[in-house]
């Protein structure tokens, strides 16, 4: 009993930091509609910012947050004003340029990673990562804890945003219907690039606070990038409050496939629980909860 | 672009020719990989570019294609060869089931879809040790020393692939396809039996690319999951080939498929040794660019916008456009 708590603790804890890979990719996709294949890489490269200041300026990781959430911010921005906005007016076969678009900003991403820092695998290990916190038998990684408290709050200042103040209204304006936003004095347009650089800087506070409890290499994007999805779809497209329980679901079910399967199959888990919600409930748990 | 008759006879000559002109083993090496892509990028087009069905997990057939050649040897005690008449329908057959599941899925959602039965394959190949070997993969002795026989094998297949497509596009199975990809809706409310048009096509398309994971095996001698089921290596890669080609036209993936392969071997070998060596890490990051870069100006490939590009290339603007028009 005590294996199986402290699997589904273990699984709530890393929930926390999924979530935040969630939310970013749903806002995303609910204000521009596309699935962002860039997004894992998108926190690599925010690890990697996080990696170098803790090595050469010997930057905390948790204070590093203060710079990789705006750049990432920016760079998010930038792709998208530059990179994705303009294949709205391209007339071309397949609909999903966009989309392709993000796969090969991410392969660019990952290339410029692996050129600059090589392939071998780096980590961050500030002196408190191997500290626990105890409660009875169940052990609570410190690290761990520091980032699943700062995903929540961040999350809640993301909620008071989205629900409170102006542009965060317009954001949501615009994922509920892009015509009438646009009747209504919003720009879309700008609201795209916010919304993107937003997603970007959310996944870029992620990649951060994973790092201390997690490695390093160029090829992570790619996995992340799948999980992030995976979440997505299981909360529905769109929705912030699925993609909590979904990042939530995913790091739960992860935990204890690794534990009661194989830690071999511990993705499988993930990949099969996605192919069922698409196809018994695609929608997601948006469906079930309207939220 | 319809390449007219004289043209694929001089291209089918040149290719016959060229191992014979060109006797070295290096070139006629790079022309095998990229004979290979040119099957797997042109099935993928049939699915996708002509279907409309933009599948994120072609790897999923090649990779069944090649582990059939290599469990023929290795599980079976039969040549790997077998593979070559095997590796084909029993893609199809699962490419029967996969369609089954995820063409309940339309556009984005399709597309995670394959994604996700793609990366179940893969840890499936890995964990599934007692029959795949797992990691260690699958190693064989190659059947022939020289090159030859493999370059006429590979270059039968691909033009095989091109035809076959050629002539599924001119019957009325390619009428309906192109129905689906235009107006799933429309084409269902017209009689279009889409599931079963678009079952057709990837049919079609997993046998292709099985063909070609079975060659690989005989060919390369070794394949590991991560290698034949690879998501970036082997089912982006199919798309991107697509992309750069031209998605929708007959000879856009074939030639996705050689500016593919030749550009990243003459970044990994720094301009054949001629460079500096940091060139050749630059060989994947070079590709990508060169996605970006076609997907932002060129949004129908290089094929399909030829006419767009020979437009800005002469000076007699406007003469082109209005022959402009798209596949064929």
């Amino acid at each position: 009993m005590a294996v199986f708590i402290q699997t589904v603790v273990a699984g709530i804890l890393m929930g926390g930091i999924y979530a935040l890979v969630g939310i970013g990719m749903t806002l995303i996709m609910g204000v521009m509609k596309i699935i962002n294949l860039a997004h894992g890489q998108l926190m690599m490269v925010a690890m990697y910012i996080t990696y170098v200041l803790y090595e050469y300026l010997h930057l905390d990781p948790y204070v590093a947050l203060l710079v990789t959430m705006p750049a990432l911010f920016v760079l998010g921005s930038l792709l998208q004003r530059y990179l994705l906005n303009p294949l709205i007016k391209v007339e071309s076969i397949l609909p999903e340029n966009q989309v392709l678009m993000t796969v090969g900003i991410g392969m660019v991403l990952t290339e410029l990673a692996r050129l600059i820092f090589h392939s071998d695998y780096k980590s961050v290990r500030p002196p408190y990562t191997s500290m626990s916190l105890y409660a009875g038998s169940i052990a609570f990684n410190l690290p761990m804890v520091i980032a699943f408290g700062i995903a929540v709050l961040l999350t809640i200042g993301l909620f008071i945003f989205l629900l409170k103040t102006d542009v965060g209204k317009s954001v949501r304006a615009t994922a509920q219907n892009k015509e009438a936003a646009l009747l209504l004095g919003v720009n879309a347009e700008r609201i795209t690039v916010f919304t993107y650089g937003l997603g970007a800087a959310l996944v870029a506070a992620a990649g951060t606070l994973l790092l201390p409890i997690y490695y390093l290499f160029p090829d992570l994007g790619g996995a992340f990038t799948l999980k992030a999805f995976v979440i997505t779809i299981l909360g529905g497209l769109g929705s912030t409050v699925g993609a909590i329980v979904g990042g939530v679901v995913l790091g739960v079910s992860e935990s204890l496939g690794a534990t009661y399967i194989s830690m071999a199959l511990k993705d499988a888990v993930g990949m099969v629980i996605f192919l069922l919600v698409l196809i018994f409930l695609p929608g997601g748990l948006k469906r079930l909860t309207k939220i | 672009m319809k390449a007219p008759r004289w043209h694929i006879v001089v291209i089918v000559a040149a290719a016959l020719a060229f191992p014979l002109i060109v006797r070295s083993d290096y070139y006629v090496h790079m022309f095998i990989l990229a004979l290979l892509w040119v099957v797997i990028g042109s099935s993928w087009n049939l699915l996708a570019g002509y279907t409309g069905q933009v599948s994120f997990g072609h790897a999923i057939f090649f990779g069944i294609g090649a582990y059939t050649a290599g469990l023929c040897a290795t599980k079976l005690g039969i040549s790997a060869w077998w593979g070559m008449l095997l590796g084909g329908p029993i893609a199809s057959l699962i490419g029967l089931v996969i369609g089954w599941i995820c063409f309940r899925l339309r556009g984005p959602y399709f597309a995670l879809a394959t994604i996700a039965v793609g990366e179940i394959f893969r840890l499936a190949a890995v964990v599934w040790r007692s029959l795949t070997g797992g990691m260690q993969g699958i190693l064989l002795m190659q059947s022939f020393r020289s090159k030859l026989p493999y370059y006429y094998l590979a270059l039968a297949i691909a033009f095989g692939c091109i035809y076959a497509i050629h002539r599924v596009m001119r019957s009325k199975w390619g009428y309906y396809f192109i129905a689906i990809r235009e107006d799933q809706d429309a084409a269902e409310s017209m009689g279009v039996n889409a599931f079963r048009y678009k079952s057709l096509s990837l049919v079609v398309s997993s046998f292709f690319t099985g063909l070609a994971g079975a060659f690989y095996m005989n060919y390369m001698a070794f394949i590991d999951p991560e290698v034949v089921f690879s998501l970036h290596h082997i089912s982006i890669m199919a798309i991107l080939v697509g992309i750069i080609g031209g998605v929708g036209t007959l000879w856009g993936p074939p030639l996705g498929a050689f500016i593919m392969v030749f550009l990243q071997e003459t970044f990994r070998s720094s301009f054949f040794g001629l460079g500096p060596r940091w060139v050749s890490e630059l060989h994947v990051l070079v590709f990508g660019l060169l996605v970006i870069f076609v997907i932002l100006y060129m949004a129908n490939g290089i094929v399909g916008d030829w006419d767009k590009i020979r437009r800005l290339g002469s000076s007699k603007a406007g003469a082109a456009s209005a022959s402009a028009g798209k596949g064929s």
